[in-house]
Parts: structure tokens; C-alpha cells; sequence
């Protein structure tokens, strides 16, 4: 079944099945390779993109569900890796073995949109749902935080 | 004598009594001879451009441990080139030229220390000696700095690149008699070095084996059978085989008799392959495969089972003896005090985020992989076996791997992508679902430990002694459920003893980060916890003093306590060292000042392994349901003299701090054979709202730098649980938490 998609800015369409979840259609059918696969059960956070500037588990959604609604993955957070988010990752090194990191990145700009100064609580209840093997969360919340006042200070600029 | 990763293997293997505690520099690794080792030349790992521009080959398998940052660092600081100017190229796998290329037991710092230092130092030695040559000047007053040679008498300096085709031709230097730097001008060593893939992980860039896309490639999903090593009866694969998407269905008969002991590799799993057009349509075709499985032998297997036999052999006279000095029985009968125990703990799973998987492209008789393995070499070996071809027709790629933790040690799961490459035109993508991955995961093996110790008038320890119950046919433990003779406190106690016996298990283990010490860390730091407070003291003051009066010599001999300040030094614990960590974690934390409150208290544990010394001090609060929350957690380290990335090294202490607070609550059980957890839903790891605040401190000594990978790990898991009975007065004996009433909150 023909199905279209816009993924980054970019109409896409496929052809397959309707209930094949987002995350496969990104990876084996668009070759967006940024959103992983830890679970397939909503439980590891691994596959989050942001639909209408929610976090949302790709491996939920069928693709049939996300017709006409835009997906942004963690290569179209920026041209370049530099969304607020990805430069206090970077600065921070946050990643260990990097497998979950997509993930905690477009749960934490999803956050942040929503909540540009999030308190450690608020930080709690929008992340827990990313795990991290490695545990990494203390430099995740640093990052976060340091990602929170770098968007208040080009705010305020 | 070194150890190499083959007696890493073989290590595993060989628990008759145990030994497989510290899997790093064991004597009986040394006993197995001399290695040959490969002549490293700077050539294989230095590449100058003739513009100036560097490359370092990153030799070892990267699954987050940072290992493409810090040997490529070491190499970087004596080449004398700024780190910002290196790029880091990962080398495919080459042992002859690169050496050991495996990523495990915490080696590569102690092992690539010193190498790596002297091929950079060769390297910039070689560009000097082409520049004293193109100069007609003595290459003794030549200097470098920053990737450029200088020369100051005639005012002359050019970039390395001027000199890169001349030094390639020169003949490599004699790597022992480089100079190396004093550590005092280090430039790279000892300053915090970014990621070098960090950069490409933020922006999502295909890194990781599962990313790995060819052109015409098919993917590949597995169905084996619910209990280990169950083969293929029947079928309905002519069904299957007609479903959207379906290339080939292919039968594995595999390769695994069950038996007592399952050794390291053991084999191919039998099961079924379908290799399709997407991941997803085979996963879905695997949903309407229909199995008809002869279980085989392992299908009798239980957790309840388990227990049963393990709570009789403890009963029974042991039957290894491991170790044994003084006459442990008369001192436990003429002790003022016994204090006595019982500690379980489960099997565990290692979960790496990034399931099991592997890219093969089978050409002309050729193959070509990619593979996460962390032990790359035994891979290809392994491939070459079961597929009966050349390991020279293979050829290895190195792909970055989402975490491994021990379990990418093992390749399984390379030898099955290869083994569907060479029966399908395309190359071919395996990837196991995370169901897969629990299932048929080389589990942390289960243990039962029966614990006496004696305390005389005064309170001080006179015996201890211990049985550990494990898994093996008798002979030989099962991998990472074995125990060594030196575990601590073994050499301090008047009198001691351990012995071990085995159950038989038809179930495959394997290395979790910081095997055997993982566990027996909790066991051995929990019951001394127990034992100082049985003599009414504080456990830190109990443990400083057991650690004043060593009684006995390492089995190994006691000439070897005071070997390692050389990297081939030998692996035993400085008690110097331990207490050190104790005595700056104390303080850190403010041990002596801690003040009793009803529901909340810290616990201190330290542990000794792969070379490195932690000692952890915990503050949780228990609430009236038993949940337990861990507020905040210090850790003091002694890695010896040097902390090559610093920030990176940081992250690797609270990371294998957050991992040993996971093992606290995870369990895997068996019911008829098969394994009842699945996925994270029912196989928690730690979240984002149950972590602490984490302070790291280090003590530098005068010891070669040694890995962290591992030795971060162990103590958490007693310095929690101690902390739990300070707070509540209630001991946890029995892993997880569940099973002794408490959970995370």
C-alpha cells in the first residue's frame, strides 16, 4: 500500500504494508538510520522521534497512523548538530556507547520545548521512559540543564 | 609473560576449583608460556598525509568503554601531535600487525599502556630521523611539537607531512628503546578528550552495527527453540516461505549437546532463518511459524529446581576445596562468636541496548563481515570452523556496538549471519529481537554461598569460611561461575577455607562486567558488613583492620604482592591500595560524621579486581513500603598513576555504578526450560528517576595505569545493600531485592 510520509521536511512516499511500524519504515525503507531499535514494546525510548512536538516511541506507530502528520528524527533536529540539545550533549560528551542517545535527544527537545526550564522532577517524568544501558543519566540531566539556560541566554539575545 | 585473550578463554573455561574470578593476569594464565607476540610497527598505526594531516588506527572494538579515544590518545601524545589535528580511523581486524584487537577484563589500558606510548614514540622518532636526513642535521637537535619538527640552530621546522614518505621508508625503530615523554608534559594523556564518534552520535549518523546497509542487502530474524539448545523436529516452513517479503527459509540444526557443563562457544543454537526484504516482515513471518521442537534434556530445568539442589549440596560436605589454611573448623568451634549466613543471587542478562547481530556478505568464496564482536579474532576463528572455509578468505570489519558489557565476547551471533550469508545470494543483516536477546543471552550463572565466620572475645575475626554452591559438571565451573583462590578476604583471616560445588546446568553463560566479581563482591562485602556489626564495630574500622594483618601469601606467592608497578606485574591485592580507597571514600563522604535516622543510613563496600581498586559509600532511604530510594553515592578509585580521559574515565564510573544498582533488581528464572523474562517490561533497567547524585573521586599511586571498564562495578551492589540495613536494620541475603521484601521506589 502506497503511504505518505514527511519525514524531516521531506515527502516520502513507500509502499508497504499499513501496519508496519514508523521506526521500520524509517530504517530499512527510508534508510533514516538515527532512530534505533531496543525493544519493540515502547519501553526503552530507543526509536523516539517527535510528532507534533511530542516524543513518540516510532516502534508504536504503524505508518498508517502518521499519514500527513510530520516526523522529525534526530537527523532533521538540525542541519548540522546544532539544536541546543545536541551541542550540551556534545559539550558534556554525554554518550557512552551511544545506542540510546537519538532517543534521549529528541525526548529531551520534545521536553524542552514544552518546558524550556525543567525542574529535575519535570526532567524525571519526561526521560524515564529513555533508558540508558550504560547510565548515563547524570550527564543527561547536566545536559538538560546546561541545554535549558543556552535556550534562555539566545532567547534573551 | 602476558596474558593474551586466548588464556583470557581458556580461563573461563577451566573452574575446576574456580580461578575464574579475576579473568586478568591470573598465574595460571602466566603458566600457560611466553606468547608470541606480533612486532608492532608505527607504520600499521600511524598514517601522515603528505599535507600533515594524521590518522590513527583505533585497533580495539569500540562498545563504549572509549577505547577508540584511549589508545589512539596514547599513540597521539608520543607521536607529539594535538589531538584536535588526529582523525581516528578503525582499523579492520589485522592481528599481525596490530596485536590483540579484543575489548575485555578491563585490558586494554594495562595492556595498551605502555605498546601504544612506544609506537607513537617510534612514529615521532621516524619523522625526526627523515627530517635530520632531508636537513643534513643531527636528529638530536631536532625537537617537535604540535605534528611539526624544528630545528632551532639553523631556524628551520616544516610539518610532519614534508617528512611522512621518507619516514614510511625507514626501518622501524626498536619499540624498547624509544624515548617516551615524562608524564609531566603530557599533553593529551591526562586532559579530557571528546568522543571521537560523539560528535556523529548526536546527529544520528549510522555508526552501529545495526546501521550497517549494503547495497541488495537482505535481512535476517532467527526463531530457536523456548528452551536452549531444542532442536527442529518439523516445520511449516513451505507456508512461511510464501509470505510478503520471504527469501529464504533455512533449518539450523545447530551444533549444542546439552550436558553438565556448557562450554565458552559452544556452538550453533539450532533454529529457524528467515532472511526477507525487511527486518519486520521476517519478524512477522516468525509469528506465523509454527515449530514443532524436540526439546531435548534442558526442558527439565528450573529455578525452583535449582534452589532445591543448591540448598541440599550446602547441606553436604563440599566437594572441592579451593582454598584452605589454618584449621577454619577448631576456630569456629572455639570462636566467642559464629556469624552465619546464606547469599543467593539469580542469573542475570546482559540486555545490551543494541541487541545481538551482524552483517555477512558471502562473494566468490569469500566473506566479508561486520561484526560488533568485542573478541573479533575467535570470531573469525569460529566462522572459519563452522563454515569449513579459510579464516584468510575472511575479511573483518570492526563496527561500533551498542554496549557489550561482556556479552559481545562471544559469536554466536556473528557465526549465524555467516553462516546465512553463505546460503543466500545478498549480503544479509541478522539482528535479534529483544526477546531473542533475553532468551538466548550467555546469562551471568546464579550462585549460592554458605558463609560461617568466627570472632573471638575482642571481636576480631579468627575464621572464615565458605561454600559457593555453583553450576558445573564437577570438574569445570560454567563461565563467570567460578571463584579464585586469593578471593578477598582470603590471606587475611587466621584460619579460612573456601570450597565449591556444582549442579549441573545445560544453559550457556558467560562474562558480565566484572565477572564473577559481580556477584561475589555483594556476598563477600556483605557478610563482612555483617560480621563487624555482629562484633559491635564500625565496618569500615572492621575492614582497615583485617586489611593490617595479612595472615598468608597468595597462592601465587607472595613476590608478586609487590610486582605492579610494571604493566606484566602480577594480579593481586595491594592491601595498601584497598585501604586507600576506603580511607578516601570515608572521607569524601563523611563516614565518621554519618548521624542515625530512622529509614535512612549508608552503606561501604570496596572491591579489588581486573587491577582496580574501588571502595563505594551509599546513602538510600527506605519508606514504609520498602522502597528503597539511593540519594546519593561517592566512589574513590585507584587506578594507578594515571587517569588517561578523564571525563570519559568519569562516566565509566557512574556508569558501571548505575549498572550495578540494575543487577540489584533483575533476575532471570526458568520454568520448564525456558526463560520467563522477555523484555524490559518484565527485565528492568535503571531509569532517570532512580539515580543518584554520583561524586568520583580518584588516588593516584605510583602503579601503572589499569582499566575501569570493570572494577567501578562490584561494590555498589554491597554498598546498597548495606546501607539498606543501616537504614532498617533488615539484611538483604537474597538478590534481587524482591525476593527480600524491598524494590526501587
Amino acid at each position: 500500500m502506497l503511504t505518505k510520509l514527511t519525514i524531516n521536511n521531506v515527502v516520502a512516499t513507500v509502499d508497504v504494508a499499513p501496519d508496519m511500524p514508523l521506526l521500520w519504515v524509517l530504517r530499512d525503507v527510508l534508510n533514516i538510520k538515527g532512530p534505533k531499535y531496543g525493544c519493540g514494546i515502547g519501553m526503552c525510548g530507543a526509536c523516539t522521534v517527535i510528532i507534533g512536538g511530542e516524543a513518540v516511541r516510532s516502534c508504536q506507530k504503524t505508518v498508517s497512523s502518521v499519514t500527513d502528520q510530520p516526523v522529525t528524527t534526530i537527523e532533521g533536529l538540525s542541519p548540522d548538530g546544532s539544536h541546543p540539545v545536541q551541542v550540551a550533549w556534545e559539550s558534556i560528551d554525554v554518550p557512552q556507547c551511544g545506542y540510546c542517545q537519538a532517543g534521549q535527544i529528541m525526548s529531551a527537545a520534545a521536553l524542552l520545548q514544552h518546558t524550556p526550564h525543567p525542574t529535575d522532577a519535570e526532567i524525571d517524568a519526561a526521560m524515564s521512559g529513555n533508558l540508558c544501558r550504560c547510565g548515563t543519566y547524570t550527564r543527561i540531566r547536566q545536559a538538560i540543564h546546561q541545554a535549558a539556560q543556552a535556550g534562555a541566554a539566545a532567547s534573551k539575545g | 609473560m602476558r596474558m593474551h585473550r586466548r588464556s583470557f578463554l581458556q580461563l573461563t573455561a577451566l573452574a575446576g576449583g574456580g580461578f575464574a574470578l579475576d579473568l586478568y593476569r591470573s598465574p595460571l594464565a602466566e603458566a600457560q608460556g611466553p606468547e608470541k607476540k606480533p612486532e608492532l610497527t608505527p607504520q600499521a598505526f600511524i598514517h601522515i598525509a603528505p599535507d600533515g594531516a594524521v590518522t590513527i588506527m583505533a585497533r580495539a572494538s569500540e562498545s563504549g568503554q572509549g577505547m577508540r579515544n584511549m589508545l589512539p590518545m596514547l599513540i597521539a601524545e608520543e607521536l607529539d601531535v594535538d589531538w584536535k589535528d588526529v582523525h581516528v580511523q578503525q582499523a579492520d581486524l589485522n592481528e599481525k600487525i596490530y596485536g590483540q584487537q579484543f575489548s575485555g577484563g578491563s585490558a586494554n589500558t594495562p595492556e595498551g599502556w605502555e605498546p601504544m606510548r612506544r609506537v607513537g614514540a617510534a612514529g615521532r622518532q621516524l619523522l625526526v630521523t627523515a627530517a635530520a636526513q632531508s636537513w643534513a642535521v643531527p636528529a638530536a637537535e631536532c625537537t617537535t611539537r604540535s605534528g611539526r619538527v624544528m630545528h632551532a640552530a639553523s631556524g628551520r621546522s616544516a610539518s610532519y607531512g614534508e617528512f611522512a614518505a621518507k619516514a614510511a621508508s625507514l626501518p622501524a625503530p626498536d619499540l624498547a628503546t624509544v624515548k617516551l615523554k615524562d608524564p609531566k608534559d603530557y599533553c593529551i594523556i591526562g586532559h579530557s578528550q571528546q568522543g571521537v564518534d560523539t560528535h556523529k552520535i548526536v546527529t544520528g549518523k549510522p555508526l552501529f552495527g545495526i546501521d550497517v546497509e549494503l547495497p541488495g542487502m537482505l535481512y535476517a530474524s532467527i526463531e530457536k527453540a523456548p528452551v536452549f539448545a531444542g532442536k527442529v523436529k518439523s516445520a511449516n516452513l513451505d507456508e512461511v516461505k510464501t509470505l510478503p517479503g520471504i527469501r529464504h527459509v533455512l533449518v539450523i540444526d545447530g551444533g549444542i549437546t546439552p550436558a553438565a557443563y556448557t562450554p565458552w562457544e559452544p556452538g550453533m543454537e539450532p533454529g529457524i532463518a528467515i532472511v526477507a526484504d525487511t527486518w519486520w516482515q521476517a519478524q512477522q513471518a516468525r509469528k506465523k511459524l509454527k515449530v514443532d521442537w524436540d526439546l531435548g534434556p534442558a526442558a527439565t530445568q528450573s529455578s525452583q529446581g535449582f534452589a532445591a539442589k543448591a540448598a541440599e549440596l550446602l547441606k553436604a560436605p563440599p566437594a572441592n576445596t579451593v582454598r584452605r589454611y589454618g584449621d577454619v573448623d577448631t576456630a569456629l568451634k572455639s570462636a566467642a562468636k559464629v556469624v552465619e549466613a546464606t547469599y543467593e543471587f539469580p542469573f542475570i542478562a546482559h540486555v545490551t541496548l543494541e541487541p545481538q547481530g551482524s552483517t555477512a556478505h558471502w562473494k566468490d568464496g569469500k566473506l566479508e563481515m561486520w561484526s560488533t564482536s568485542t573478541l573479533p579474532g575467535d570470531g573469525r576463528t569460529l566462522v572459519a570452523k563452522t563454515l569449513g572455509i579459510q579464516e584468510s578468505d575472511i575479511t573483518t570489519h570492526m563496527v561500533r556496538s551498542g554496549g557489550s558489557f561482556g556479552r559481545r565476547l562471544q559469536n554466536d551471533y556473528l557465526v549465524e549471519a555467516a553462516w546465512i550469508a553463505k546460503r543466500v545470494d545478498a549480503p544479509v543483516k541478522l539482528l535479534w529481537s529483544r526477546e531473542d536477546d533475553i532468551a538466548h543471552d550467555p546469562f551471568r550463572p546464579a550462585g549460592t554461598f554458605g558463609l560461617k565466620a568466627g570472632l573471638d572475645a575482642q571481636g576480631k575475626m579468627t575464621a572464615w569460611r565458605q561454600h559457593f554452591v555453583t553450576f558445573g559438571d564437577g570438574k569445570h565451573a560454567t563461565s563467570g561461575g567460578g571463584i579464585g583462590q586469593d578471593a578477598y578476604p582470603a590471606g587475611f583471616p587466621p584460619a579460612y577455607a573456601l570450597y565449591t560445588s556444582m549442579q549441573p546446568l545445560m544453559l550457556r553463560t558467560g562474562a558480565l562486567r566484572a565477572p564473577g566479581d559481580n556477584a561475589y563482591c555483594w556476598v563477600a562485602q556483605s557478610f563482612l558488613d555483617e560480621v563487624a556489626c555482629a562484633a559491635g564495630r564500625d565496618p569500615l574500622d572492621f575492614q582497615l583492620e583485617l586489611l593490617n594483618n595479612k595472615q598468608m601469601p597468595w597462592s601465587s606467592g607472595e613476590h608478586d604482592a609487590v610486582g605492579d608497578h610494571e604493566p606484566t606485574g602480577a594480579s593481586v591485592l595491594i592491601p595498601e591500595r584497598y585501604k586507600g580507597v576506603l580511607e578516601l571514600v570515608a572521607e569524601k563522604s563523611g563516614w565518621a560524621k554519618r548521624t542515625k535516622v530512622p529509614g535512612r543510613g549508608m552503606g561501604i563496600a570496596a572491591w579489588f579486581c581486573h587491577l582496580g581498586y574501588f571502595a563505594e559509600v551509599a546513602e538510600v532511604s527506605v519508606d514504609d513500603r520498602n522502597q528503597v530510594t539511593v540519594h546519593r553515592v561517592w566512589a574513590a578509585g585507584d587506578v594507578g598513576s594515571q587517569i588517561i580521559n578523564p571525563n570519559a574515565a568519569e562516566s565509566m564510573v557512574q556508569g558501571g555504578i548505575v549498572e550495578g544498582m540494575g543487577h540489584l533488581a533483575q533476575e532471570i528464572t526458568l520454568k520448564d526450560g525456558q526463560i520467563q523474562q522477555s523484555n524490559f517490561d518484565d527485565y528492568p533497567l535503571m531509569n532517570m528517576s532512580q539515580v543518584p547524585k554520583i561524586e568520583v573521586y580518584w588516588r593516584k599511586t605510583d602503579y601503572a595505569p589499569t582499566g575501569l571498564g570493570e572494577p567501578t562495578l562490584p561494590p555498589i551492589l554491597p554498598a546498597v545493600g548495606n546501607a539498606i540495613f543501616a537504614a532498617t536494620g533488615k539484611r538483604i541475603r537474597t538478590l534481587p531485592l524482591q525476593r527480600s521484601g524491598f524494590s526501587w521506589a
